[in-house]
């Protein structure tokens, strides 16, 4: 909402917001293909189920396990997509997936700077930052003054690789596994893997910042 | 040995056509080709002209989605490209380290090869 509109504070109060121009267009071709039979409404309604199944959850379960596993490790990194396939994440969609590894040498960082190309399969919606144009021009021309707004500073001989979402390929970070979470078991690894971590902007949370949080 | 047309080969050998094998490899010096089509392509500007490196061949091939969205599929699949371009390529004034770099999936068309 602009800041600027002296009417939103009212509008707001009083009704629904007026929907914006790509919304009655979303409406309307739905209602024409509906009508014309070439979908059902029930199929939309499905396919709202399925994207509303997939949440960062799933991403932080497929990273714990590569933390325990290494064999697991190795075939994710090898082929993403077929790896959450088999972990039981099926792909809706024609997308491959490149799983990119956190190292003491190497940070990546997901952006689409096109539009808002996402792992959705794995972790659901982006959040309204990574659609947002200033995260989406950042994130290729000044990656180090972004990821130091989020809090995280990269050291200058570590080698930030920023991953452009275009095409066909989605992409979901591996953050490094923390330190001092030997006696963890998976779930509770799974717990300090946050959406955030595996876009890249921020590292995988420690259990004392877990706690206090 | 060369197969007469009207003869069938025994070799057992496969030909493969034109565009299933990937023209470039892990390491090939490519360049971003300049070009501005009508329509709409998943090329962004940014990187149109910049010189990079094939990280890897993207399996399988792929449908050019640039075709696909007119609604043209038949014929033309082809390799997409994990390239590689330093932050330095892109943006003269790049602050960061000589070691950063831009990771993108650009569309064997898109791709000339270049000196290295």
């Amino acid at each position: 909402m602009s800041a600027h509109n002296p009417h939103d504070h009212t509008l707001k109060e009083s009704c629904e917001p007026i929907p914006g121009y790509y919304e009655i267009m979303e409406t309307a071709v739905r209602e024409l293909l509906v009508e014309k039979k070439l979908i059902g409404a029930g199929e939309i309604r499905r396919q709202i189920e399925v994207l509303d199944s997939r949440t960062p959850a799933l991403g932080a379960k497929v990273v714990a396990r590569a933390w325990v596993d290494a064999e697991f490790k190795a075939r994710l990194l090898a082929n993403g997509r077929t790896t959450c396939e088999e972990f039981g994440i099926s792909f809706y969609d024609d997308t491959q997936l490149i799983v990119l590894e956190n190292t003491d040498a190497v940070h990546n960082l997901i952006v689409c700077t096109l539009c808002s190309c996402y792992p959705r399969p794995v972790l659901g919606l982006p959040p309204d930052w990574y659609k947002l144009k200033p995260y989406r021009a950042r994130a290729v021309k000044e990656p180090r003054a972004l990821l130091a707004e989020f809090g995280t500073i990269i050291p200058e001989n570590v080698e930030i690789r920023v991953s452009d979402s275009t095409a066909m390929v989605r992409y979901l970070v591996l953050p490094q596994r923390p330190e001092g979470t030997e006696h963890l078991d998976e779930a509770q690894l799974a717990a300090l893997v946050t959406r955030d971590a595996m876009i890249g902007v921020i590292k995988a949370s420690t259990p004392t910042t877990e706690a206090s949080r | 040995m060369t197969v007469a047309a009207n003869e069938v080969s025994t070799t057992g050998v496969v030909v493969k056509a034109q565009g299933e094998e990937p023209v470039f490899k892990a390491g090939d010096a490519v360049t971003i080709s300049v070009r501005f089509p009508i329509g709409h392509f998943r090329v962004p500007n940014y990187i149109r002209g910049k010189r990079g490196w094939v990280e890897s061949v993207i399996e399988p091939p792929a449908i050019n989605n640039e075709e696909e969205g007119y609604g043209r599929n038949a014929g033309n699949k082809r390799h997409y490209y994990r390239v590689a371009i330093p932050l330095k390529e892109l943006w003269p004034h790049y602050g960061g380290s000589d070691n950063d770099s831009l990771r993108i999936e650009v569309f064997e068309t898109w791709l000339e090869r270049s000196e290295s």
